[in-house]
């Protein structure tokens, strides 16, 4: 019994060194990324989305033999959408060993971490932080969405050329950087467009169950079309709302509406008309959409949405700068980023959130935005 | 006219608040504890009716009953494991603090369990729309039937309360613990039914609420429990007809706010009418003065 136990303790002795010394060893040969998202909190289902979305493309890397060679290894951390929290966790993240950070995925802890970032000279890649200054702070700071003004211009200019509507009005939210930001640029480009601002009413974080007086200030106006740059929760009650008070006009929405046909008991032909600009949608027919949402779907039991697309685009766009500068593992995070900064602007990567992506030195991706209608309960490119 | 449906918009908002004040007031009134887990146990509520509707499609009605049962249960279960250990403590900062964990605890409690996904709530109330002045106006089902249950709802705790013996024995304690214990009263077993009481409230707020304003998140009690906190404290803190007056005003003093000063301001100026209504009237519209003994 005695000799039993002496070799069993042998034996585990032998597991433990040889143990620690996969564990040197691994640490040496994969790419360490990290993820900073809110996984609790009202923000989750983005940070979420954004975590599975990025951890399937990671182990499809990996199946497929990994990067230069090398696995790669993804550790995601909880924000709560929090700035001083996310912080916290790039700092955990970097005790870690983390050589690049696919995040923060909300805007406003993303600009407290990429200051972090540019001072540390850490490669960051937002799949989602889509305020201006998310990357705005150092060279190394990179963004996979489009940033919000562009979204903002890019449907003034929409409603324009298409004559969609001669009076619009439009409802806001004044508390989030991402509402607000695109509505400025929205109604800057306003004013070289053949329609009119009749209305404009914006609510705060705190107020959003009741858009009641909001719509009703948009019917008064007479206005045709409602420009409602928020996301989908909001949007969803804004629906329900205004068929109850009789009002039916066009609806614009920019890419936080999407998600508004997987609310789950949404009653969908509430929705039917509503337009939205948006780079990513579940019911694309290309064999990579499908793939990734069969894989999603498999996973996770819902639709993916677009920051999932964002997250999963992000990590490729990684693997491919990772390729152009042919970096390895055993190399510390500064010169990685150094390296990668610099293939950055070289690559060129076909993803689910746009064909031919390129990328400028400021971090800004250059792809086009997709506008579609939803009809019949799904998504219709126009 | 605008002003009009402005005005029912409010009236709809504040039987929302009124509704889920009740609940706020009742528990404060008797037990003379804040419980600030109240918000959380109705969105608790709209995830019970949600799930018993959806996913075992019941009738809407049997959905609401189980909603109430699941939340009564939820509440003596609060009250009996985080409020009764604490009732001697020193401070009565010590339930307070508990009731904001408890608040917490149920919320990602429910994130845990029903994923941050906001679900839509199907109304559960059959009850059409009225139209009036040829369309112009419009006062939905679920306001009239909030309304209604508000009045319903207050009457009978008002009877309750005076006319029936654990209504006595509510009356009793929350005049004096001490006292009632002499008297032969059960402190705990009374201050469980006030639980009970609450939280079933809360269901049929939740409920109501949902069907209101359809988009149900974890954190949808959040900010609503606050404004009817606020509608509590405005109505005169333990008073019961004082809460419906106070939520009915709060709601109609933020939707006209939002349209004729601003929107984003509205909250600002709910709080502002607070501030200014406790300066003049410091126990809120319907409170009682008491006097304390030294």
């Amino acid at each position: 019994m005695k000799k039993f136990s002496k070799v069993i303790s042998a034996v585990t002795a032998a597991a433990m060194i040889a143990g620690s010394m996969s564990m040197m060893a691994s640490a040496e040969d994969t790419f360490k990324i990290g993820g900073i998202g809110p996984m609790t909190g009202a923000a989750s289902v983005y940070g979420m989305a954004v975590m599975n979305a990025a951890q399937i493309a990671v182990d499809e890397i990996n199946e497929a033999g990994g990067v230069n060679g090398f696995q790669l290894e993804f550790n995601p951390q909880d924000d709560e959408h929090d700035a001083e929290k996310s912080v916290n966790a790039y700092n955990t993240l970097k005790d870690w060993g983390m050589q690049m950070l696919l995040g923060t995925v909300t805007s406003a802890p993303c600009i407290a971490v990429s200051a972090e970032a540019a001072n540390d000279n850490m490669f960051l890649l937002t799949p989602s932080g889509s305020a201006v200054d998310c990357i705005t702070a150092g060279d190394n700071l990179f963004r996979v969405c489009f940033a919000d003004p562009d979204q903002g211009t890019a449907s003034a200019k929409y409603i324009g050329e298409n004559g969609l509507a001669e009076k619009v009005a439009a409802i806001y939210d004044s508390s989030d950087v991402y509402s607000s930001g695109i509505y400025a640029t929205f109604k800057a480009e306003a004013e070289n467009q053949p329609f009119e601002i009749v209305a404009e009413s914006a609510f705060t974080a705190d107020s959003k169950t009741d858009f009641s007086a909001q719509i009703q200030a948009a019917k008064d106006a007479g206005a045709e079309l409602v420009y409602m740059p928020f996301y989908y929760n909001e949007a969803s009650i804004v629906f329900t709302q205004a068929a109850s008070m009789d009002y039916s006009p066009l609806w614009f929405g920019v890419d936080g509406m999407d998600g508004i046909l997987s609310v789950e008991g949404f009653d969908t032909s509430l929705a039917e008309g509503v337009m939205l600009l948006t780079p990513f949608s579940a019911d694309a027919e290309d064999d990579l959409t499908k793939n990734f949402v069969a894989k999603y779907q498999e996973q996770f039991g819902e639709i993916p949405n677009q920051f999932a697309a964002d997250a999963y685009d992000g990590i490729y766009i990684m693997k491919a700068a990772l390729e152009q500068c042919g970096a390895t593992p055993d190399m510390d995070a500064s010169a990685i980023s150094d390296a990668m900064k610099a293939a950055m602007t070289e690559i060129t990567v076909d993803g689910l959130t746009g064909a031919g992506m390129t990328w400028n030195a400021e971090g800004e991706p250059t792809k086009s935005p997709k506008a579609v209608v939803i009809e019949n309960g799904a998504y219709k490119g126009m | 006219m605008s002003f009009l449906s402005y005005l029912i918009n409010g009236i709809s908002l504040g039987s929302v608040y009124a509704i889920i004040a009740l609940g706020y007031t009742m528990v404060y009134g008797i037990a003379k504890m804040l419980n600030f887990a109240h918000g959380d146990v109705i969105m608790v509520g709209g995830y019970a009716a949600f799930t018993l509707m959806m996913t075992y499609s019941t009738n809407p009605l049997i959905a609401v009953l189980g909603a109430i049962v699941i939340c009564t249960v939820l509440g003596i279960t609060i009250e009996r494991v985080a409020y009764r250990p604490l009732r001697g403590a020193a401070s009565p900062l010590a339930v307070l603090i508990t009731a904001i964990g408890v608040s917490y605890f149920l919320q990602n409690a429910v994130l845990l369990i029903f994923g941050s996904n906001p679900k839509s709530f199907q109304s559960v109330v059959g009850v059409p729309d009225l139209k009036l002045a040829g369309g112009a106006l419009m006062i939905t089902g679920e306001t009239i039937v909030t309304i209604i249950s508000c009045i319903v709802i207050m009457t009978v705790l008002t009877l309750f309360i005076n006319k029936t013996k654990p209504g006595q024995a509510m009356l009793a304690v929350s005049e004096d613990k001490g006292a009632a214990q002499l008297m032969g009263i059960n402190i705990n077993g009374t201050i469980a039914l006030t639980f009970a009481i609450g939280s079933g409230l809360a269901a049929v707020a939740g409920v109501l609420l949902c069907s209101a304003y359809p988009s149900l998140t974890p954190y949808t009690g959040a900010m609503p429990g606050i404004k009817a906190f606020v509608a509590a404290v405005f109505g005169g803190i333990g008073s019961i007809p004082g809460a419906m007056v106070g939520g009915i005003l709060l709601g109609v003093i933020e939707i006209l706010g939002k349209a004729y000063i601003s929107s984003q301001l509205a909250d600002a100026i709910v709080f502002a009418v607070l501030i200014v209504v406790l300066l003049v009237k410091p126990t809120g519209l319907f409170g009682k003065m008491v006097q304390e003994k030294v």
